[in-house]
């Protein structure tokens, strides 16, 4: 069966909520009832209709055919099926979801996969700060699911990451993995300063190495663990170039230590 | 007793009787072949009868890099004991001295099961707080610093409560040599048969036991089958045999017991009379005990 297809008609004034616009929340709906629904976070309402031009199909399956950065919360509290954004997204795609896929060939904003539970993310571009991190007030980030964004990220990746597993392919900002509980963390290509900072658990894997790391980390040493090796060929499903940085020896650093101090950063090279 | 006779082989009109057990398994890694048969080895060692050793332990199959987790060369060793607690408690002994202790070793969940044991949910607390937890894939892992790196062991493993245990072939021949030459073919055809383990030394038995004794012990030898008892007490055996040899299988299903049995047999008509076996039957206790029965007519066919 054919997907669902929501096209863009025009870009939007505002700022607009899209998680009414997952598989679970249309899967008994017809195209005319999508049309009507409202995705409005102002006081001007604004249906579906108004911004998408609607084309019936599997509500498994959604396609979303172009984007902006006024697109928030794309896939929020997705449970299953998949979705696909042909173009960029705003803050806060994913966050909550718990099963399925959701795939934007495009850039993400802040927040992207921010309390993710399970599932898969996948970003084609680049994502802003905070991927998988929490909001305010939160106690936790994401707790589960796999994310990769083959751009670059922002800060604070993986802020307070509780469980999953996060790949960057290209670089990171400042404060990589920070506060992790557990987790794994891997940045293929640079990463900004102070890499795990105040991580009590987790794994950071820093293949392009770092600007700078903090004291509070403890060298290790070199090790060629059977733990990456489990890693890389998880790891390898989702990015063959992220698979490929880990079976080589890694350094070891143990911190930090301002904190619990059992969480690990790797690092390539000597 | 009637008898068939293939290409020579006397085969008794007989059945193998065989019952339920609890069985997991474990996929052993390590840097190298030998190593990781080597801790497989050390982990199947004195488990060779739920009578005295708590389980009956074998090595299934050997891995290839690409069949394994960690992309290691690997075992797979399977474990049948009559209880889930008892299995459980062999698991964890065997895997804690004998896998965690041999160097570069890892170890995984042999199957997935709706029911599982714990595996490294058991071992981790060796890590005395050092312990690392990985999930990947939907798999459960722990890190536990040893003194060449890290000991990888996943959190658990399945168990299943349809295995069966006590499939078995007796074979019967004119010496020891051509006995054991029947037996080694057998051996060797039922090593190629998947999700099966013969848990006595290389496969074979040469104590076959019955229930009971004169003394305080619950087996002795089965003096039926033993040739120099043959005008001593109530034989099994015909002058023309001269030793007695048994292969005792475990199987994670009584379909995997059925075709190792299967094969066995075919080996041994394939090596013939002279050079191997002349007779071949199989034990059982009257197919009051056991719910599975394993007809040797039915596995000729």
């Amino acid at each position: 069966m054919r997907p669902l297809v929501l096209t863009l008609r025009t870009d939007p004034d505002e700022r607009l909520d899209l998680s009414a616009l997952v598989p679970h929340r249309l899967s008994d709906k017809t195209a005319t009832e999508i049309g009507k629904l409202e995705l409005q976070t102002g006081r001007q309402r604004i249906t579906v209709g108004d911004i998408f031009r609607v084309r019936a199909g599997d509500p498994q399956r959604v396609r979303i055919e172009g984007g902006t950065d006024r697109f928030d919360q794309v896939g929020q509290d997705m449970a299953g099926g998949e979705i696909v954004v042909e173009g960029d997204v705003g803050n806060q795609a994913g966050r909550l979801m718990t099963n399925g896929r959701l795939i934007i060939n495009g850039n993400a904003g802040r927040w992207a996969a921010s309390g993710m539970q399970g599932g898969q993310v996948e970003i084609a571009g680049s994502a802003g700060d905070r991927v998988g991190g929490p909001l305010a007030g939160e106690m936790a980030g994401m707790r589960g699911g796999v994310v990769v964004v083959r751009g670059d990220v922002g800060e604070r990746v993986g802020d307070r990451l509780r469980r999953g597993t996060i790949v960057v392919e290209g670089r990171a900002g400042a404060y990589a993995g920070c506060g992790m509980i557990a987790g794994t963390l891997i940045v293929r290509r640079a990463a900004g300063p102070l890499p795990g900072y105040l991580m009590r658990r987790g794994t950071v894997v820093l293949a392009g190495g770092c600007d700078e790391l903090s004291p509070t980390f403890l060298d290790c040493g070199v090790h060629d663990l059977v733990a990456m090796r489990l890693m890389a060929a998880f790891v390898a499903d989702y990015s063959a170039a992220a698979g490929a940085a880990l079976r080589a020896p890694l350094r070891r650093l143990a911190g930090d230590m301002a904190v619990l101090g059992k969480g690990e950063v790797f690092c390539v090279g000597a | 007793m009637r008898e068939m006779i293939v290409k020579g082989i006397h085969i008794d009109d007989t059945f193998a009787e065989a019952f339920n057990m609890r069985a997991a398994g474990v996929v052993i890694t390590a840097d190298s072949a030998r190593w990781a048969r080597q801790a497989a080895v050390t982990m199947i060692g004195f488990g060779t009868s739920v009578i005295g050793c708590g389980c009956e332990a074998g090595i299934d199959s050997e891995l290839s890099p690409r069949e394994t987790p960690d992309r290691r060369p690997g075992i797979r060793v399977l474990l049948f004991a009559v209880s889930t607690s008892e299995l459980q408690k062999q698991l964890q002994n065997r895997v804690a001295q004998c896998v965690l202790t041999a160097p570069g070793s890892a170890c995984y969940a042999g199957f997935q099961g709706d029911e599982v044991l714990k595996l490294g949910n058991a071992l981790r607390f060796f890590g005395d707080g050092w312990q690392i937890s990985k999930r990947l894939a939907g798999k459960h892992f722990w890190r536990v610093p040893v003194m060449d790196g890290e000991f990888v062991c996943e959190a658990t493993t399945g168990l299943t409560k349809v295995a069966v245990g006590g499939g078995n072939l007796l074979i019967m021949g004119r010496n020891p040599k051509t006995t054991l030459a029947a037996a080694e073919a057998a051996v060797s055809a039922i090593k190629r048969v998947p999700d099966v383990i013969m848990p006595f030394p290389g496969g074979i038995v040469r104590s076959g036991s019955k229930v009971g004794s004169k003394y305080k012990a619950s087996a002795s030898t089965n003096e039926a089958y033993c040739p120099t008892l043959r005008g001593a007490v109530k034989s099994a055996l015909g002058p023309e045999i001269g030793s007695v040899l048994e292969i005792v299988i475990d199987g994670l299903t009584s379909t995997a017991v059925a075709a190792a049995m299967r094969a066995g047999l075919a080996a041994m008509i394939k090596l013939g009379p002279k050079r191997g076996a002349v007779r071949i039957g199989a034990g059982n206790y009257g197919g009051k005990l056991g719910p599975h029965h394993f007809h040797l007519r039915d596995l000729l066919r």
